[in-house]
């Protein structure tokens, strides 16, 4: 075991995993935490706690996590190398595993133009497969980048992200090995509608063998509406939502939007889950968190499997 | 070359308050060639600050030259005879050049008339991008001759990231995206391999970062 | 004024589009300093145009005329000879 947390556990013992999404509130209230995490429980087995998503400076991932901690679920600490250096990175590192965090996702991390602080210095000391490097080194030789040895070890079952969507498409296969063979242990998606195209990614992942080196959670946003759709798909880098999915939802009365919205995802759900190599799913219900208990099980996937400790 | 902007002429006109006689400098360098602080600029700013002060009222002499370079002793000498006649220097040559002036005229307000830019090179006849960042620590022969530090925004050594759409970088549909440009050229000099072997980690310290820098030559000196 | 061959027909190919292009940065640099771009203007003309000229002409003096004289011949007469109606006129 990396790290014996929940996840690993639940996906080593061959469970489809499940995994949700908590953003962390734009101020110091911990109790808009505390709601969401109440939301979660009991629907997932880890938790992510993002990390200033899209630059948007928001409370940080590590306190997030200890709030969704203390509430009873496992979380998920997000880190990205976009606002610091390796120095900060190593030592929010140590903290995070000595206050009992498990399970990491390495990102680069949206640039800054896109949040409030513009403005900001753009530090990228290091990128994320560095990032997935260096936490495996301190792990599992409990030393230093440097060198130096380690008064302890942290322990952290190390996620990465992919993006079956982004361009080029034939380099998505080839970066999400070079993340495996960095020390990556699983793999979250970016939210899937093309499912051609991810059918396909995943092709060429299993033909590569990663499924078996790699545990791969495919990445679903249920739509609110048909205008957050065509929202996303403008706006959002990497989204790809085909017309259908779209045209599905608008053909509804706008009452009815949000509810077609949650039965697309639960086929979505359903669909990967037979797709080889689909170890599990993560389902970033955004802003929308009181639908996860009603997707989670929707998707015949509740209860969840507790695993003897 | 270096490139750089025009500072807005109210900033301009603002460091000019204090001043009614100055010497406004050009270089024959970069800045020259990227149309900036050349000797035409010299005259056309020249121009626009004596037409904006005597219509407030207040006049300006200014003294017009453009030197060979900012950046070399040797090239600045020459004002050290005239440039005490004057209140103040003001200088669209680099910020290297600007500063250098300062440190050899030390009794003369040297004031900067540019914005200094980054290295780049000439698209075209008014167009610039940037290419390099002076990092200290080139590795273009391992990235098709592409730098990942300058040409991807985040700098990343793995790219690309999961924000690259057409070939565009999510900053801005203008900007190509670095690791786009770097996986085309490495396809087509058959270099993939380059491409699948993880990076150390890079050493900022040759970069500014580990302070400000110095080259000495040993066999010069 | 500037005057430029009608578009398509200068002689340097495109000169008469930079200079439409430079004209208009001068447009800039004027209106920056608060003087105002309406005291320079480019008109395309080919030489045999003589009316056109003529035509053109007038109507740019009676539009700097309108515009009276500019902040500059002002404070070269001196704030204090300005009369209202030069005040009034920029």
């Amino acid at each position: 075991m990396k790290s014996a947390s929940n996840l690993e556990r639940v996906l080593e013992a061959g469970h489809f995993a499940v995994t949700a999404e908590c953003g962390p509130p734009r101020g110091a209230n911990p109790d808009i935490v505390r709601e969401k995490a109440a939301l979660v429980k009991g629907n997932v087995d880890a938790c992510n706690v993002t990390d200033n998503q899209t630059s948007v400076v928001r409370m940080s991932s590590v306190a997030g996590c200890m709030l969704v901690q203390e509430s009873g679920t496992e979380p998920l600490l997000q880190m990205v190398v976009r606002d610091r250096n390796r120095i900060a990175l190593q030592s929010d590192l140590l903290g995070a595993s000595a206050l009992g965090v498990r399970n990491l996702l390495c990102l680069s991390g949206d640039h800054q133009k896109f949040g409030d602080d513009p403005q900001a210095k753009n530090v990228f000391d290091i990128d994320s497969m560095q990032l997935i490097h260096l936490v495996k080194t301190m792990r599992d030789e409990g030393v230093f980048p440097s060198g130096d040895k380690l008064e302890g070890a942290p322990k952290f079952y190390i996620g990465c992200a992919v993006n079956p969507f982004a361009d080029p498409f034939e380099i998505r296969v080839p970066r999400l090995k070079l993340k495996i063979d960095a020390g990556a242990d699983f793999v979250q998606t970016q939210c899937i509608y093309n499912m051609d195209t991810f059918k396909r990614y995943m092709e060429d992942a299993c033909r590569q063998g990663l499924h078996e080196r790699v545990k791969i959670l495919a990445g679903v946003t249920p739509l609110k509406s048909a205008g957050m759709a065509k929202f996303m798909n403008r706006m959002v880098a990497g989204i790809d939502i085909p017309e259908e999915i779209i045209q599905r939802i608008a053909d509804e009365p706008k009452e009815k939007q949000a509810a077609k919205g949650i039965e697309i995802c639960i086929e979505q759900i359903q669909e990967v889950r037979e797709i080889e190599g689909i170890a599990g799913v993560h389902v970033m219900a955004i802003e929308w968190e009181e639908k996860l208990n009603e997707i989670i099980g929707g998707a015949g996937l509740l209860p969840r499997p507790v695993m003897e400790q | 070359m270096i490139t750089g902007t025009p500072k807005p002429i109210e900033e301009i006109l603002e460091m000019l308050e204090p001043y009614d006689d100055i010497i406004l400098a050009g270089c024959f360098g970069c800045v020259t060639v990227c149309r900036v602080g050349g000797d035409k600029e010299v005259q056309v700013l020249a121009s626009t600050i004596r037409l904006a002060r005597e219509a407030a009222g207040r006049k300006i002499e200014i003294k017009e030259v453009c030197l060979e370079r900012q950046c070399d002793p040797e090239y600045l000498e020459p004002m050290r005879p005239y440039v005490e006649d004057h209140q103040a220097v003001l200088s669209i040559a680099c910020g290297a050049g600007i500063q250098f002036m300062a440190e050899k005229f030390t009794r003369t307000p040297l004031l900067p008339g540019i914005n200094t830019g980054f290295l780049g090179v000439t698209e075209r006849q008014g167009e610039w991008t940037e290419r390099c960042q002076g990092c200290g620590d080139c590795v273009l022969h391992l990235t098709g001759g592409i730098c990942p530090v300058t040409r991807c925004a985040k700098s990343i050594f793995h790219g690309p990231c999961g924000g690259s759409v057409n070939g565009t970088c999510e900053v801005d549909k203008n900007v190509k995206c670095g690791w786009q440009l770097i996986i085309d050229r490495l396809v087509a000099l058959d270099q993939m391999d380059n491409y699948t072997k993880l990076k150390p980690y890079k050493g900022w310290d040759s970069s500014r970062d580990g302070g400000p820098r110095r080259i000495l030559r040993e066999d010069m000196v | 004024m500037v005057i430029g061959c009608l578009e398509g027909d200068c002689h340097y190919v495109n000169g008469n589009i930079r200079a439409r292009a430079r004209v208009k940065r001068v447009y800039q640099i004027l209106d920056q300093i608060d003087i105002g771009p309406e005291r320079v203007r480019m008109y395309n003309l080919s030489a045999g145009e003589g009316a056109k000229f003529a035509a053109f002409t007038s109507e740019f003096v009676a539009q700097v005329e309108e515009l009276g004289p500019s902040k500059i011949n002002l404070a070269r007469k001196g704030a204090g000879n300005a009369t209202e109606q030069e005040v009034d006129a920029t």
